[in-house]
């Protein structure tokens, strides 16, 4: 059959089961855009208010579903703004595929009009990236690069389409996607019984489980897992959701702003488990002095993760959920030592410093994120942007569901959510999603209120509007003796109204009181809601470890 | 901190040498030579590249190279089971006084001299890094006008290829 590399590029989407694309047109591009107008019905395109958006929707509904997150723009600008959405994906290891339209092939290397060279711009932050040069590569291409995308660690991958190739014709036939498979052939008998004999000898183990848990599906494992061990569990950010916040093994957050459960756990254990964990700084701080006592056993399928933060006692390479399946048939049949006093100390722990906060009459953020949490019973999708309200929501709302708690970790890219909650939404129609945002953040994307109100999904975006940029406030006012510079937005903007220019439904919170109302309405409306909560210049995230500091030594007022 | 001959089989694809280059840049790994061309098979390339560092250094420089996808094999070769080349062009002024005594230690060398002006000799060396030093040293007094070197070049010695050579 003859199409035109437009349509080999759909063809080729609709074989590896995209039923959405997020994306933005331009000179380009327009041939694939003519095209999918002859193919409406297979491929639902979804329309922006800016290829940022698109990207970190792509991602969204990449987080959400666990499916391939596909955004598409035009050359030059158009692909320049995928860039920030693109690098938060590659940091957060999400599968992604970009598509790109360039000049065609006769004008590149020319600074023609709209030129950019997407490929070397893009080459730090994707897993790979293809210049399609000829017609006849693109169908391949265009599976290798779904391959890509989620063998493995997954991230994103960007094909970069000169505008000629994607009218010329050529023979397509159709094919199977490639088989992704679970990555166990570095997964040794010796390498189980050697962490099997680590476990055996630990009496103060301590799980800490990152976004590796989500990616593996291996939520259930790693719940029998901690059950078997009776060990505590522990998650980075992006964890969150692995493991269920409910749980009575459950520790919270380790790290920066780890409960103090858990980074003292982390100091004093005597083997660390890392589960699909790297290590970040965010979680480590001080590298001399974290987790001490403790010989770690790591285990993740990124092999260049072994070592490449803090040195592992032993390490076990590849998938998560297989890994931990071996583990837990191992440990099914053997006598466990006697651990009781390490969990007894936990205990302890978790009874001496739980997360607190004023609960005084005044609107607080943490009070709002555990009211949503109840009138939702656990169940929404949480997508958030970056700063204060994004701590608090990780802290205050129990995720018992993988895939439900959506934050930018690795980039903390202001301005991911609202675009993020979009594709969450819209992967997941049968869920409520809430996208907790900072006034600054909002600011930054509220564009794309437009989107949601255009495709009337039903997003709760809840501002979390303390007129400040909150965490840089935070810093200012702990670390850099309250000089506030630059810090402060208290800005005429009015938040309702702006919603309502949008077409969406605005609320104003002001009082503790209201908080129910203001959240029951907000959940009954039809199309998207804002609710502009009035909350404290001075509302702190705590815990905090300072800078440079142990985990252990931690603020926690 | 040690100097480390890797060898990194390569898709030949265009953009990765900047891939592999840009690697060790923002990763702040130190490069003191790439050299790289076409194998046996012009489907790959092969690149030699000198770094410096510890050996966890080392450690993440191979898995890094291994996670770009045009990268199919990387290898570590040590100076007692490998050979190291690298041709040198050195450009050395000469005069009818010198010019005697030049051509004696570039046999001695075994280099060559592919170019001869009134002013200058051009020589072709090739060697390993401590050879190649010596000669540079020993022309030094006479005067090196310029200088291109191709950077380093290895195999491993006896049988092995990096195809099937397993220690990565
Ligand atoms: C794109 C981007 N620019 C700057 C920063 C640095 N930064 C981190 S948190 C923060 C303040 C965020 O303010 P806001 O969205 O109002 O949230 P709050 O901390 O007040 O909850 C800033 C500026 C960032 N993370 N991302």
């Amino acid at each position: 059959m003859q199409l035109t590399g437009s349509e080999i590029l759909l063809e080729c989407l609709m074989e590896q089961g995209v039923d959405t694309i997020f994306g933005y047109p331009g000179g380009a591009v327009l041939n694939i855009y003519d095209a999918l107008a002859k193919y409406p019905n297979n491929i639902r395109h979804i329309l922006p208010s800016h290829e940022q958006g698109a990207a970190h929707a792509a991602d969204g509904y990449a987080r959400a579903t666990g499916k391939v997150g596909v955004c598409l723009a035009t050359s030059g600008p158009g692909a320049t703004n995928l860039v920030t959405g693109i690098a938060t994906a590659y940091m957060d290891s999400v599968p992604l595929v970009a598509i790109t339209g360039n000049v065609p092939l006769s004008l590149l290397g020319k600074d023609s009009f709209q030129e950019v060279d997407i490929a070397g711009i893009t080459m730090p932050i994707t897993k790979h990236n293809f210049i399609v040069k000829d017609v006849k590569d693109l169908a391949e291409i265009v599976r290798k690069a779904f391959y890509i995308a989620q063998e493995g660690r997954p991230g994103p991958v960007l094909i970069d389409i000169p505008k000629d190739i994607t009218a010329q014709k050529t023979e397509f036939q159709s094919a199977k996607p490639y088989q992704i498979t679970r990555k166990t052939g570095t997964i040794t008998d010796q390498a189980i019984t050697r962490a099997i004999q680590l476990l055996k000898e630990s009496r103060r183990p301590l799980i800490y489980a990152g976004g590796g848990v989500i990616q593996s599906g291996a939520s259930a494992e790693l719940c029998q897992f901690a059950e078997r061990l009776n060990a505590p569990v522990s998650l980075s950010l992006m964890g969150l959701g692995g493991f269920p916040g409910t749980h009575p093994l459950f520790c919270g957050l380790i790290g920066m702003h780890g409960s103090k459960t858990s980074n003292l756990a982390a100091t004093r254990c005597d083997l660390l488990i890392a589960l699909g964990a790297r290590f970040s700084d965010r979680v480590v701080s001080n590298v001399e002095k974290f987790a001490p006592e403790a010989k770690i056993l790591h285990i993740d399928i990124d092999p260049a993760e072994i070592n490449k933060n803090v040195q592992s006692y032993h390490y076990i390479i590849g998938d998560l959920k297989s890994t931990l399946k071996k583990l837990n048939e191992k440990l099914a049949q053997l006598e466990l030592p006697e651990t009781s006093e390490w969990q007894k100390q936990i205990e302890d722990w978790k009874l001496r410093f739980p997360l607190q906060y004023k609960d005084d009459s005044n609107l607080k953020p943490h009070y709002i994120i555990e009211r949503i949490y109840a009138l939702t019973e656990g169940e929404a999708v949480i997508t958030t942007e970056v700063g204060q309200h994004q701590i608090w929501a990780a802290q205050y709302y129990k995720f018992d569901h993988p895939r439900t708690f959506i934050s930018s970790g690795g980039l903390g890219t202001m301005g991911y959510g609202l675009g993020a909650s979009i594709g969450a939404q819209i992967g997941r129609p049968d869920k409520r999603v809430f996208n907790i945002a900072g006034d600054g953040s909002f600011r930054m994307n509220c564009n794309e209120l437009a989107t949601a109100v255009e495709y009337q999904l039903p997003i709760i975006v809840v501002i979390m509007n303390n007129r400040a940029l909150g965490m840089v406030r935070q810093w200012q006012d702990l670390f850099y003796d309250q000089r506030f510079s630059q810090s402060s937005i208290d800005r005429a903007t009015d938040f309702v109204k702006l919603a309502e220019a949008y077409g969406a439904v605005g609320f104003n919170l002001t009082s503790k009181a209201d908080v129910d109302t203001v959240l029951q309405q907000a959940l009954a409306a039809k199309g998207p809601v804002v609710i502009n909560c009035e909350i404290d210049q001075n509302d702190k995230v705590f815990p905090i470890v300072p800078p440079g500091a142990a985990i252990e030594d931690l603020m926690t007022e | 901190m040690s100097r480390h001959v890797i060898s990194v089989l390569v898709d030949n694809q265009s953009g990765v040498l900047s891939r592999v280059a840009g690697l060790f840049s923002r990763r702040g790994y130190n490069i003191d030579s790439l050299s790289v061309g076409e194998t046996e098979n012009s489907q790959f390339s092969r690149m030699t590249i000198v770094v410096r560092g510890d050996d966890s250094t080392l450690e993440q420089i191979k898995k890094q190279l291994n996670k770009l996808i045009d990268v199919i094999k990387v290898v570590s070769l040590t100076s007692e089971s490998s050979v190291y080349r690298e041709l040198v062009l050195v450009k050395v002024a000469a005069d009818d006084k010198t010019r005697a005594a030049i051509n004696d230690i570039v046999d001695i060398f075994r280099a060559k001299i592919i170019d001869i002006a009134p002013k200058s000799l051009t020589i072709e060396i090739t060697g390993d890094e401590p050879k190649i030093q010596a000669f540079i040293d020993l022309m030094k007094p006479y005067g090196i006008i310029e200088m291109a070197r191709t950077g380093l070049t290895a195999l491993q010695r006896g049988d092995l290829s990096i195809t099937n050579n397993n220690n990565n």
